[in-house]
């Protein structure tokens, strides 16, 4: 694949990686792969937007190498300090070691603590230009968009956004526009992005976008640092994000849970059943079948979430407290839950659940359903039950 | 005096430190902070700030 010219003399001359499986160590798991994207303005300043991911250099540099020689690049603009997207530039400023590097002073400070380079750094704030000849570049900072040092490029003759890690997806694909791939499967990707990487930042998120609302900012494109380039409708994903950041859901309910010899997944059936009966829409996970990035995004959208485990040791099962743990971090907002799962003798996981929940900030809707041992058929009926007066809770919350 | 933690990324408002790269002289309390002030990790408001228990 060439490098592809998004707008007049501007390229996308990033990196694809379609077998990436896990991502930000084992934190999110990449299903569809990703793309690490870099930009290249030619101008008189040749000027390159964020980097690669280290070990795919050589797939960088040689698509820059089909329109420049990368030691002829002038600027290089940092939007993020992450070694998916700094990984790269230790290599560029051995072949171009004029190059003068622009970026947050939290970059300038991060990137020295990655790399240890002694490089003509100049920090930018919001609001600041820069001449490249025919183009100019705007910068606006948008820290924890998803780290303290992040930043948005904005370049106005072409319109086009470079908002680094926002509004990205994990997906690759030889497609570079959101026109050109499956738009469901775009959104999926999006949502999953947002909801196990951007969630908790969803207040400063609603600011961002007022910011760029209020200059009054016109985008032809958004083009990411991961995968598909917004240009057939870029307010698409600002209007998903909208939504996102203001924690709005559906009468929907997510069900995870774990379970030790099935009697926790015995009620959880149960109650998805009673659930389903008094109309709500629901999808259950065992978490342990199941790739927690994707029970995350579809918690995203979810009024409801009932989390069960079987009690071991007196608390929940280790993977079921590693996913709360998780889901506490991603402060989720305007939810409601209950906990439920079966024990043996003094029982523990419901109130472990249901104290986690607590200190996440989510609401606990009904008090939580113990079983001891193995459901009978009037526990299984008041599971069912139980369902049915969470999903009464969901509608009456709509 | 209390400290105060950003519920957006987690830097702690201790009034023993300040803010001194915001001018904000160390012996500040929190509620004295002008609502100006912002995280200077994160850029959040003053009113994405909690109280930090149990110290």
């Amino acid at each position: 694949m060439s490098a592809v010219e998004i707008k007049k003399d501007i390229f996308w001359v990033g990196a694809v990686d379609g077998n990436i499986r896990n991502f930000h160590g084992y934190t999110y798991t990449t299903s569809r792969g990703t793309t690490y994207n870099a930009y290249l303005i030619l101008d008189e300043k040749i000027t390159l937007i964020d980097t690669v991911y280290g070990p795919d250099s050589d797939e960088m540099l040689d698509r820059l190498r089909q329109i420049i020689e990368p030691s002829k690049i002038d600027y290089v603009i940092a939007n993020h300090v992450e070694g998916d997207h700094s990984g790269a530039l230790p290599e560029i400023m051995k072949l171009a070691p004029n190059a003068k590097v622009f970026g947050t002073a939290k970059c300038k400070d991060g990137l020295y603590k990655h790399y240890y380079g002694n490089w003509d750094f100049q920090v930018v704030k919001t609001g600041d230009k820069l001449s490249l000849g025919r183009h100019s570049l705007t910068f606006i900072e948008a820290p924890m968009l998803h780290w303290p040092d992040s930043m948005f490029t904005y370049c106005p003759e072409e319109k086009v956004l470079f908002p680094n890690d926002a509004f990205g997806q994990h997906y690759a694909t030889s497609a570079r526009y959101d026109d050109e791939v499956d738009g469901a499967v775009l959104m999926d990707e999006a949502a999953k992005y947002y909801a196990n990487i951007l969630w908790p930042f969803g207040s400063l998120i609603l600011r961002k976008i007022e910011e760029l609302q209020k200059i009054n900012i016109v985008i032809d494109i958004i083009a990411p640092s991961h995968g598909i380039i917004w240009r057939k409708d870029p307010a698409k994903i600002i209007n998903a994000y909208l939504s996102w950041a203001k924690n709005e859901t559906k009468g929907k309910v997510i069900v995870a849970y774990e379970t030790m010899w099935g009697a926790t997944q015995m009620m959880a059936r149960k109650l998805a059943l009673g659930l389903t009966d008094a109309g709500v829409e629901v999808k259950v996970f065992d978490i342990n079948q199941s790739e927690r990035t994707e029970v995350i995004k579809d918690m995203l959208d979810a009024k409801g979430f009932i989390l069960g485990s079987s009690t071991h040791d007196n608390d929940m099962l280790p993977a079921m407290a590693g996913f709360l743990h998780f889901l506490k971090g991603l402060k989720p907002k305007n939810r409601l839950a209950c906990a439920f799962g079966s024990y043996g003798w003094s029982g523990g996981a419901v109130k472990s659940i249901e104290k986690i929940l607590q200190e996440a900030g989510i609401e606990v809707g009904q008090p939580g359903l113990a079983v001891r041992y193995v459901p009978d058929e009037s526990e299984l009926k008041r599971s069912y039950e139980y369902g049915m007066d969470f999903a009464k809770a969901i509608k009456a919350k709509e | 005096m209390d400290k105060y933690r950003c519920t957006v990324c987690g830097y702690i408002y201790d009034p023993q430190i300040g803010d001194p790269a915001s001018g904000i002289k160390l012996g500040t309390a929190f509620e004295d902070l002008p609502n100006s002030w912002a995280c200077p990790e994160c850029g959040a408001p003053k009113e994405s700030f909690e109280k930090v228990k149990g110290e």
